[in-house]
């Protein structure tokens, strides 16, 4: 059971990843944004299978929801209709694929290569609990200074956003 | 047959190189936005795989905070992206080269 969701989370995260780098139907960004809500709500579904529910949960709540919103918010801001016009460049396109095959061949050959020390039945929980008790006690510096970062970026967006930028 | 670390890596290297082909081949400013969020996934992806199959929650926090940052990160690109489209009025790279020659 759990082999099979395995399979289907990840098959519908490569696809709906393809759908948004390449539509065959539609090169609307509205279209792309779609697909990468698609993208992460399969990818929640690959950290439950994980055990890491904490951290699914974020996932649907910060990237499908707020940040894809704010996605949609700025397309529906900008007039892209002239995207659809243009024509795709084989040239990138081929120089892109070179690129990439090379770098997915490396990779794939380090991963089939390396004997990894794992567990065969791993009982790691990744639930409120112990994440929280590990990020409020441990990681509790990073956690304040993240507030921090936050913060730094919402002043740095309301600065940006200003009409007279200079 | 029992999933392994093994395929997780691989799901998330075809992810990674997904986002990656999307970056170089696109010439969008959002889609190329979209999919550098793609390629932090699939680095997430990658970090909560390692975290469970060596029984190590340090992974999960990592994540916690990655996830934090980039939607700090998205955030300040996109004003970005709309600062520059009131200038400009575009969102297409190859419009964008004031800074050639």
């Amino acid at each position: 059971m759990q082999d099979a969701l395995f399979y289907i989370f990840a098959a519908s995260t490569l696809i709906c990843a393809l759908m948004v780098i390449g539509n065959p139907f539609s090169r609307n960004p509205v279209t792309s944004a779609m697909f990468l809500v698609l993208t992460i709500a399969s990818l929640a579904g690959l950290f439950v299978l994980l055990h890491a529910f904490f951290l699914a949960a974020v996932q649907v709540l910060v990237y499908a929801g707020a940040v894809m919103v704010l996605f949609l918010f700025v397309i529906m801001l900008l007039d892209l209709k002239a995207e659809e016009r243009r024509k795709v460049k084989k040239f990138g396109i081929a120089a892109g694929l070179v690129c990439v095959g090379a770098i997915l061949g490396i990779l794939l050959a380090s991963i089939s290569r390396t004997q990894f020390d794992v567990q065969e039945n791993p009982l790691l929980e990744g639930g409120t609990v112990p994440l929280g008790s590990l990020l409020f006690k441990h990681y509790l510096l990073p956690f304040e200074i993240v507030s921090l970062l936050l913060l730094v970026a919402m002043v740095g967006v309301v600065l940006l956003s200003k009409k007279d930028l200079k | 047959m029992h999933i392994t670390l093994q395929q997780y890596l691989i799901v998330s290297a075809l992810l990674f190189a997904v986002g990656l082909l999307g970056v170089i081949a696109r010439r969008n400013l959002l889609v190329i936005y979209m999919c550098i969020e793609l390629m932090l996934n699939a680095a997430n992806l990658a970090l909560v795989a390692f975290s469970r199959f060596t029984n190590n929650l340090d992974g999960q926090v990592f994540v916690f905070f990655v996830i934090t940052v980039a939607a700090a990160e998205v955030s300040v690109g996109l004003a970005l992206i709309v600062a520059l489209y009131r200038k400009r009025q575009t969102a297409h790279v190859e419009d964008l080269t004031m800074m050639k020659n």
